[in-house]
Formats: structure tokens, sequence, C-alpha cells
């Protein structure tokens, strides 16, 4: 295998990690919060959805961008008001939001487009252009790193890079901040935080916005940068493989980059190799394609290392009477 | 909480969450340019007003009995069980290697193998996911989520490399053998008289889904695995201080979750299908979560609530072939449903309670 194969395929992974990586950190706000996010890939679906269609109808990306965000903050309410204000499951609220995206994003895309539950396909200024960083063709003769830099490193739409750049964002809001420390605290214990003086309704719906937020970019990269245009069920369970990720990172920002990026590069290792020919035995594409479910399974199975969830999540805070 | 009469618990705050789901499908149907009204009708004469109709709301409520018992029992020992769907395509796949290669006589003697063979392949399924529950504290919930998407791979994969017949295209198994065919409802009452459609697929597999609701009943209520089930399911410490094993009842009531979601395969790849094809169970298995909310886990609400979600799925059929709604419209009525009963319950209980206090004083 030649070496512009190798920066190719490391190119695809940053490509296909980058959507992984937001939704991981909008399950990390959401989970270091104590609020259970299986509503990630529901999230992402709305925001995709939204953010082609406006994209497409207004020729903007941006506004796209912000129309996905919006919906997904109004699916991040939902979720709050069920698992927060009204204390109900956590996992069912999450359940519910997932079909309700499945559900919707076709029933509007239906009636809106008429292209089966798709949108037509984006162009121009509709879509996020992937950029070229300063010197990149210059440098590309460059053995070695002039590839890198060229191929690898430039060439990204701009939220690419506004998702590599959250991640150390994250890492200082959560561990520097005092809005970090209450929101590690509420997630592991929240009746402490309430004696504190501290609002722990405010936290996790504040979390739950950022998680929204979050969401709301991972899905419009999905469908206005990594691909022009919506098409049905396009998050295709990123979602689900966001919230292993998530787990396999123990909830902590830098091991996300790290987990997420290594099963961005799984799926284009798998896109490229459809079947993999070890000589004594042939890797199906269904394996590599199931392998992060399948390393999250073994993750939680405390056989490598131990998977230990924030105290918290999962149960509705009541507060004493 | 303020505690509400017993009936109110049981049918009214459903009745209620169900009543929301239905205005506010309403509002998007409206919202997409289409009348609610109409579309209800559709949905009413498209689901019930034939014995066709009739046929095809049974059938697919045999399926959402067998995943909605499923989610029940899990949920009786609070566990949830969202891996149904992935249950239910391995049971699929135990019903194509019973029908496929063993040789049965008959369709009866084959529905009994095809049965237990289903109910093995689901409940193996599970088992994994129960076990790393039990023993090692995974959480069941993202497992069993896991252990879908697993299940849908491996699937794909076996069907491709070994139960594609040579030269087909299409990754789905070989016919079962015609003798295998179950019998259709409609001539199981032509038999006695009651004229019935032959068309629709409902066939014989309602009469099991019908006996495990009530087998399901006798084993939660008047068994002393059932009360240790449900002992568990109220308070871990205590059912453990009584000396409980959560072991055995974290596994025990997984592997029967994951059996009844398998056995679902014997309606739709048996009864329907005669062929295992790719994702044989629709997401039956997630209607089941709805349908386990709506029935509040009782067998006889979640057979009420497959009728529901059965005629749903025929009635969406229907209103997407008249007019310009998909049939994806069931899949929001679904999830607002299971937003309302599972989700927002409290939403719809906390003023149902006020009421119920205000007129009981009065009353008084």
């Amino acid at each position: 295998m030649s070496f512009e194969s190798y920066v190719s395929i490391l190119d695809s992974t940053v490509r296909l990690g980058t959507p992984l990586l937001l939704a991981c950190l909008a399950g990390l706000f959401s989970e270091r919060s104590g609020v259970f996010d299986i509503g990630l890939e529901g999230k992402m679906l709305v925001a995709a959805f939204l953010s082609a269609a406006v994209a497409y109808t207004t020729g903007s990306a941006w506004l796209g961008l912000l129309a996905g965000i919006a919906g997904s903050l109004v699916f991040s309410a939902i979720h709050g008001l069920a698992s927060i204000t009204f204390r109900g499951n956590q996992l069912i609220s999450g359940v519910a939001i997932n079909m309700l995206a499945s559900g919707i994003t076709v029933l509007v895309g239906q009636n809106w487009f008429h292209q089966g539950g798709g949108t037509p396909a984006l162009s121009g200024a509709a879509r996020f252009r992937d950029m070229t960083l300063p010197f990149a063709n210059e440098l590309r003769d460059v053995p070695f790193l002039g590839p890198i830099y060229a191929e690898l490193i430039s060439g990204h739409s701009v939220l690419v890079y506004l998702a590599f750049l959250l991640v150390p964002a994250t890492w200082w809001v959560l561990y520097r901040t005092r809005f970090g420390l209450r929101l590690r605290a509420v997630g592991e214990n929240p009746a402490a935080v309430d004696t504190a003086g501290v609002s722990v309704v405010a936290l996790r719906y504040a979390a739950l916005a950022i998680a929204g937020v979050l969401c709301g970019i991972a899905g419009s990269y999905l469908s206005t940068a990594l691909a022009a245009g919506f098409g049905r069920e396009m998050t295709a369970g990123r979602g689900y493989i966001a919230l292993a990720a998530l787990i396999f990172a123990k909830w902590r920002p830098w091991q996300a980059l790290g987990s997420t990026m290594f099963f961005g590069f799984l799926a284009a290792v798998s896109i490229r190799y459809p079947t993999i020919d070890l000589g004594v035995l042939v890797i199906p594409n269904e394996f590599m394609d199931n392998l992060p479910y399948i390393l999250t399974v073994v993750v939680l199975a405390g056989f490598v290392g131990k998977a230990i969830p924030p105290r918290a999540g999962g149960e509705p805070y009541v507060k004493e009477r | 909480m303020d505690r509400l009469p017993k009936w109110a618990d049981a049918v009214l705050v459903p009745l209620l969450s169900i009543v929301i789901a239905f205005v506010l499908s309403g509002i998007v149907i409206a919202a997409i340019g289409e009348n609610p009204l109409n579309a209800l009708m559709i949905m009413i004469d498209g689901g019930l007003g034939s014995t066709y109709g009739w046929g095809y709301t049974l059938y697919y409520a045999t399926n959402f009995m067998f995943t909605g018992l499923a989610v029940a029992v899990a949920f009786h020992a609070s566990l949830f069980n969202i891996g149904g769907d992935g249950q239910a395509q391995l049971g699929g796949l135990g019903v194509a290697l019973a029908c496929l290669f063993i040789p049965w006589p008959n369709w009866w003697v084959a529905l009994i193998g095809a049965t237990a063979a289903s109910a093995l392949f689901g409940a193996a399924w599970a088992a994994i996911p129960a076990w790393l529950q039990a023993k090692r504290g995974s959480h069941i919930v993202i497992t069993t989520i896991m252990f879908n998407f697993v299940g849908a791979g491996l699937m794909l994969y076996v069907l491709k490399h070994f139960l594609k017949p040579a030269g087909s295209q299409d990754p789905s198994s070989a016919d079962f053998p015609a003798h295998l065919e179950l019998p259709k409802l409609g001539e199981i009452l032509g038999a006695v008289g009651i004229p019935f459609s032959k068309d629709p697929p409902v066939n014989v597999t309602l009469l099991i889904a019908l006996a495990a609701c009530f087998l399901v009943w006798v084993l939660i209520w008047h068994t002393r695995f059932g009360f240790a089930l449900r002992a568990f399911g109220k308070s871990e410490p205590a059912a453990r201080y009584a000396g409980i094993s959560p072991v055995r009842i974290t596994m025990g009531a997984m592997l029967i979750s994951g059996a009844l979601a398998g056995m679902m395969s014997i309606n739709n790849v048996m009864g329907e299908a005669q062929r295992l094809v790719l994702n044989s169970s629709e997401g039956a298995g997630f209607i089941g979560i709805a349908v386990a909310l709506m029935g509040r886990s009782h067998p006889l609400g979640v057979l009420l609530a497959s009728i529901l979600f059965g005629f749903l799925y025929q009635g969406g059929a229907e209103l997407s072939m008249w007019t310009s709604i998909p049939p994806q419209l069931i899949w929001v009525i679904q999830a607002l449903v299971i937003l309302f009963t599972g989700a927002l319950d409290n939403m719809v209980r906390i003023p149902v309670a006020a009421a119920f206090r205000k007129f009981g004083k009065r009353r008084t």
C-alpha cells in the first residue's frame, strides 16, 4: 500500500469521525450532568434534515446550520421536559425522540420536496465547502509532510476544524471552570449541588442545551458538508456509535477524540476495503461495520478496563420534602 | 405524589396519553396540508372496515403481542430490553433454519419445531446482555442496543454467505417447502362457518400469541418465579434480602423476554413471507416498547395495545395509498405514545391526580 493511500484513509477517517466526535461531545455534556441521552441519533437526524432543507431553500449553508441547531435544541428541550421537569424515564424519552425524528423527517420531507423524504442535491453556497489552509498547494510537493498537510490537515470544511477545537474547549469547560465543576458534580451527586444552593434543574437544562447545539452541528455537517443533501435515515446509527465512543472514552473529552477517530478509522477502512483478506481468514465487511458495537460491549463487560458512568446518570432528581 | 384510583391509573391515564398523541399527530397532518378527520376515517375504514382490514390489523397485532410481552416481562423485573428487534431477527434465523433444513412431515409438527427454534434463538441473543448485566454490571439498555446492530450485521452476513440460494442477488433465503405453509385465520374461521377474508396474512400464530398472553399472565402473577420477578423489580435490595438471586431473576426475565421476541418470527417469517428476508422484523421490536408502556405491562393491556397498534399499521398503510401521507406517520404517532405513556407520564398524571383530589373532596 502506498503512502498516498494511507493519507487518504486517514483523511476519510477525519471526515467520518467528525460527526461522531460532535455527537460524542454532546453526549458527554448531557451524561456528565446525569441525563442519559440515547436520543443523540434523533437530534442529529432532525438537524441534518432541517439544515439541508433550509440550506436548499435559502441557498445558505450557514442559515442551514442555524436551522439544524434550532431543530436539535427543540428535541433537547423535549428530552429535558420529560427527564428533568417531569422526572420521567430518560431512556424511554430517548427512544421516543429517535422514533419521532425518523418519522417526522420523512413526513415533512416528503411533503416539502416530494423526493421520498430526502432533499434535492445541494450545490454552491448551500454546502460547506472544503477550506484550503494557507500554503497547502505550495507545500504539497514537500516529501512526507507535504501530502499530510495538504491532504490530511488542509481541505476540510470549517465544521471539522470547529469539532477539533471543541475538544480542548470541552476539556477546559469541564475541568477548569466553575460551570464544569458543578456540571460534573450534578452528575455524581445532585443532592450535594442542591444543598450548595445551585439549581440542579438549571444545570441539567444547560447541559442538554449544549448537547442540542453540538448534535445540531453534527447533523448539519452530515447533510451539508459530508454529503450534498439529506437522505432518509441518513444518520444510519451514528448517534449510537457516538454513544459507544462515549463509553469507550469513559466520559472524558480527549479520550472521546481518540475513540471517535478510531471508529471513524474503522468506517473508513470498511468503505475502502469491503473485505480484508488476511490469507488464513477473510474478515467480512459486516464484521468491520459492527466492530464499534462489539468493542463497546467488551469494554462495558469490564474485560478491558472498567467503564463507570456518572453515578447519578439516569436518575431524575427529586428534592426531598 | 397523589395516589390515583386503580382504574384511573390503568385505563384513564394511558387513554388520555393516546388522545394527546392523536391530537398532536392530527396537528402534524393538518400542518402538511391534509385533513386529519378525513385521514382518521380512511384509517378506520382500511383497518377495521372489512374482514380484509381486520385480517391485516390482527396480523400486525400478532407481531406486537410477542414483542410487547417481551418488553413487559423485562419491565416487571425493572429491566429495559431495547433489544427486542435483534432478538426477533435472530428468532427469524431459527425459524428459517428449522424450516429449511429439517424435513418436517406436516405444518403443525413444523410449527412446534419452528416455535421452539425461534424461542431458542431469541433467548440466546438476549442471554449475552443478560449475563453481562447480571454478572458484570454492564447496563442492559446499552448492550441490547449494541446487540440490535450486531444482530442486523450478523443476519446480513448469514443471508449473504450461507442462506442465499446460488445465483440470487437478493440477500434472502430460499422459499420454505410449500407444505409448511401455516393455515390462515380465514381458513380456520371458514371451516367453522364464519366468513373471513382469506387474503390477509393473519394465521394460526395469532392463537399462539393469545396463548402467550395468558401464559405470561400466569407466569407473572401465579408462579413463584413471577413473584420473585416482581419483587426484584420493585426493590432489588429487598428481594436480595429475601433470598432472591438477582442473577437468576435477571437471566430468567431476559431469557423469557428474548424467547417471546424471537417467537414473533413464526408469524412474519413462517406465516407470511415463507422465507427469511433482510430486516425481517421491520422494527416490530421497538413497537413492543410502545405496546408494553401503553398496556401498563399487563398481558391484557398488551393484547389491547397490540390491536390498537396493528390497526395503526394497517390504517397507516391504507392512508399512504389514498393520500400523500407517507406510512412514517405511524412512527410519529408511536413516538408520541411512547413519549406520553412512558417519559411524560407525570405530565398527564399530575393534572389527573389534582382533578381527582378536587372532585373527591367535594363528594365527601
